[in-house]
C-alpha cells in the first residue's frame, strides 16, 4: 500500500471518530467500563494466584513419629517415603533439631516458656519434612504416607500434618473468581461489540453517498474498508488505554498502602512492574480485538452488493 | 465493447424492466437510449456497469463477461465505465478539484499522476477558475461538467450516461452536449439515456429506443419519435 494511502485511511479513519462524537462517546465508554471490570477480575485472580503460590511454596508435610522408634526403622521409613512418586524430598529433623528451631522460631519471648525441655526431657518427637513435587498433590502424598502405618505391630507414625483445608479452599477460592470473571466479561464485551457495530454503522450511513461514489468509479472493497478498520482499532485502543490507566495506577497505589499489613502476614502481592505488563498487554488486545470485531460485522454486511 | 444477448432482468418485487435485450453497441460509438418513463432505460444502463445483475442471458463490456465477473472484479470493472447521472452525486465538502481527483485516489493512482491529470481534466471542462469552489457554489451545468470530469478522469473507455441534462437548461444542456461530443471524438464510447427530443434529432446519433422492456427501433442517426 502507498503511503499516502494509509495516510489516507488513518486520516479517515481517525475525523469519522470526531465526526461521530456521541457515538464514539458510547462506544468508548462500554469498551473501557467492560474492561475496567475485567481488569479487576484480572488483578484479583493474578493475586489470588499469587498468593496461592506463596502458601503452596510453603506446604509441606510434617510426619511425626512415635517415641521409641528405632533408628533402623527411620531410615527404613525415609527411603519408603521418599519412593512415593508426589514426594520431592524428605528430611529427617530430630527433636533437638525440633527444638532449636522452636528457639529461633519464637525468639527472646519464647525463652522462658522453653526452659528446661533439653535432653531426656525434650516433648518433641523426631520428625520428617515431607516436600511434595505439585501442592496440589499434598492430600494425596499425605495419605500414603499414613497407610505406611498399616498392618504394622510397632507403629512408627505418630501424626501427619499439613495444614489440611486451607490449600484446599484457597484453590477454590481461585477456580471462582476466574469463572465469574470470565462469564461477566464475556457478556461486557459482546456488549461492547454490538455498540460499536452501531457506531460504526452510524458512519457508514453518514459516508453512503461518498461510498456509493467510490464504488462508483471502481474503489476495491479492501480500501473501501480500511478507515473503518482504522476507527474500530482507534475505538479499542482508546476504549482500552482508559481502564489500564487507572487500574495500573489504583493498583500502585493499594500495593504501597497494603505493604506494611501484608508483610506482618508473610505475605506479599504481586509486583507491580509484572502486573502491568500483564494488564497492559492483555486488555489493549482485548480491546482491539473488540474493536475489529465491531467494525467487522457492521461494514461486512454494507458491502455485500 | 458492449454486447447483450437475450438479456433479462426482473427485480425482485417481480417487475420485468428488460425482456430479451439483444443489442451489439461498438466501440467509439455514441448511442441515445430513449424511450418512455419506466421501460427501462436505467435498469439498462445498470446492467453495464454491474449495479444490477442480470436474471438471464448474457452481458459483455469492454472484454468483461458480466455472468462470470466475480464480486471482487467489479471495481476494475467500474474502472473502464464513467458514469453521469441527472443528479450530478457530488461530495459537497470537497471542492471542485478534490471532487475530481477523488476518483483517482480512491484507485490509489500515484500522486503526482493525480495532480496532473485533474488539472488536465479541468482544463477539458473549461472549469480551471472553479477548481478551489464547492460544489454549492455552481451552477447546475457546472456541477455536471465536475460529474462528467470525474467520469473521464480515469480515462474509461466508455462513458454511460443516464439522464445527464434532465435537471438543465436547454443552454446549458447543449454546453454538456458539446462536451460529451467532444469526449467520444477523443475516443471514449457513450451510451446516453435521454428524454431530450432537441438533442437527439439536432445532434444526430444512433437511436435505440426501448418501450416495455423491449428494444423497438435501433436506428443509426435516428430521431427521438416520441411527442413527450
Ligand atoms: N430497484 C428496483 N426495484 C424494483 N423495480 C424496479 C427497480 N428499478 C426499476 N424498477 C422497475 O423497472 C421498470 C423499469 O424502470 P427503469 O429502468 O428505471 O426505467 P426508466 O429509466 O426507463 O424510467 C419500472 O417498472 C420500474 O418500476
Ligand atoms: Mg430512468
Amino acid at each position: 500500500m502507498r503511503i499516502s494511502t494509509s495516510l489516507r485511511h488513518l486520516r479517515e479513519g481517525s475525523k469519522s471518530l470526531i465526526r461521530n462524537g456521541w457515538m464514539t462517546f458510547a462506544s468508548v465508554s462500554a469498551i473501557s467500563i467492560s474492561l475496567f471490570i475485567l481488569g479487576i477480575f484480572l488483578l484479583l485472580t493474578l493475586n489470588v494466584n499469587y498468593l496461592a503460590d506463596q502458601i503452596e511454596s510453603q506446604v509441606e508435610i510434617r510426619v511425626y513419629l512415635e517415641v521409641n522408634t528405632p533408628q533402623s526403622q527411620i531410615d527404613t521409613l525415609q527411603s519408603t517415603i521418599a519412593a512415593i512418586p508426589e514426594v520431592s524430598k524428605v528430611e529427617f529433623v530430630s527433636k533437638e533439631e525440633g527444638l532449636k528451631f522452636l528457639r529461633e522460631k519464637l525468639g527472646e519471648s519464647g525463652k522462658s516458656l522453653l526452659e528446661g525441655f533439653e535432653g531426656d526431657n525434650n516433648p518433641l518427637n523426631d520428625s520428617f519434612t515431607v516436600e511434595v513435587t505439585d501442592p496440589h498433590q499434598v492430600a494425596v502424598a499425605a495419605g500414603k504416607i499414613s497407610a505406611l502405618n498399616d498392618g504394622k505391630d510397632t507403629k512408627p507414625i505418630y501424626k501427619v500434618n499439613y495444614g489440611q483445608g486451607t490449600v484446599e479452599t484457597l484453590f477454590k477460592i481461585t477456580h471462582v473468581i476466574r469463572n465469574v470473571g470470565l462469564v461477566l466479561v464475556a457478556c461486557l464485551a459482546l456488549t461492547a461489540m454490538f455498540l460499536i457495530s452501531n457506531t460504526i454503522k452510524l458512519t457508514i450511513h453518514a459516508r453512503e453517498r461518498e461510498i456509493s461514489i467510490m464504488k462508483l468509479v471502481g474503489a476495491t472493497n479492501g480500501f473501501i474498508r480500511w478507515p473503518f478498520f482504522v476507527e474500530g482499532v482507534l475505538l479499542g485502543v482508546i476504549g482500552s488505554v482508559i481502564p489500564v490507566v487507572l487500574l495500573l495506577y489504583g493498583y500502585r497505589e493499594l500495593t504501597g498502602a497494603s505493604q506494611v499489613e501484608l508483610s506482618l502476614l508473610m505475605m506479599k502481592m504481586k509486583p507491580f512492574d509484572e502486573v502491568s505488563q500483564i494488564v497492559s498487554t492483555l486488555l489493549i488486545s482485548i480491546g482491539i480485538v473488540i474493536g475489529v470485531w465491531g467494525t467487522i460485522i457492521s461494514v461486512r454486511k454494507f458491502l455485500r452488493v | 465493447m458492449i454486447e447483450m444477448q437475450d438479456l433479462w432482468k426482473t427485480y425482485k418485487n417481480g417487475s420485468d424492466a428488460l425482456r430479451g435485450i439483444n443489442v451489439k453497441i461498438d466501440r467509439n460509438e455514441f448511442v441515445y437510449i430513449v424511450g418512455p418513463s419506466g421501460a427501462g432505460k436505467s435498469s439498462f444502463m445498470k446492467l453495464i456497469y454491474r449495479e444490477e445483475r442480470p436474471t438471464k442471458g448474457h452481458i459483455f463490456v469492454n472484454g468483461f463477461n458480466l455472468e462470470k465477473l466475480k464480486q471482487r472484479k467489479i471495481p476494475y470493472l467500474r474502472r473502464v465505465i464513467g458514469v453521469i447521472f441527472q443528479d450530478f452525486r457530488l461530495l459537497p465538502r470537497l471542492t471542485v478539484y478534490e471532487n475530481i481527483a477523488f476518483a483517482m485516489e480512491v484507485i490509489e493512482a500515484p500522486k503526482r499522476q493525480i495532480r496532473k491529470r485533474t488539472l488536465e481534466v479541468l482544463e477539458q471542462v473549461r472549469l480551471k477558475d472553479k477548481a478551489d469552489s464547492l460544489p454549492s457554489q455552481l451552477s447546475g451545468g457546472e456541477q455536471q461538467r465536475v460529474a462528467i470530469a470525474r467520469a473521464i478522469v480515469n480515462s474509461p473507455a466508455v462513458i454511460v450516461a443516464d439522464e445527464p441534462t434532465g435537471n438543465l437548461d436547454p443552454e446549458t444542456s447543449w454546453g454538456i452536449m458539446k462536451l460529451m461530443e467532444e469526449i467520444n471524438f477523443r475516443g471514449t464510447t457513450i451510451v446516453m439515456a435521454t428524454h431530450n427530443r432537441d438533442i437527439v434529432n439536432t445532434m444526430r446519433k444512433r437511436v435505440i429506443a426501448i418501450e416495455k422492456g423491449q428494444i423497438v427501433r435501433d436506428e443509426a442517426r435516428g430521431e427521438y419519435g416520441y411527442e413527450d
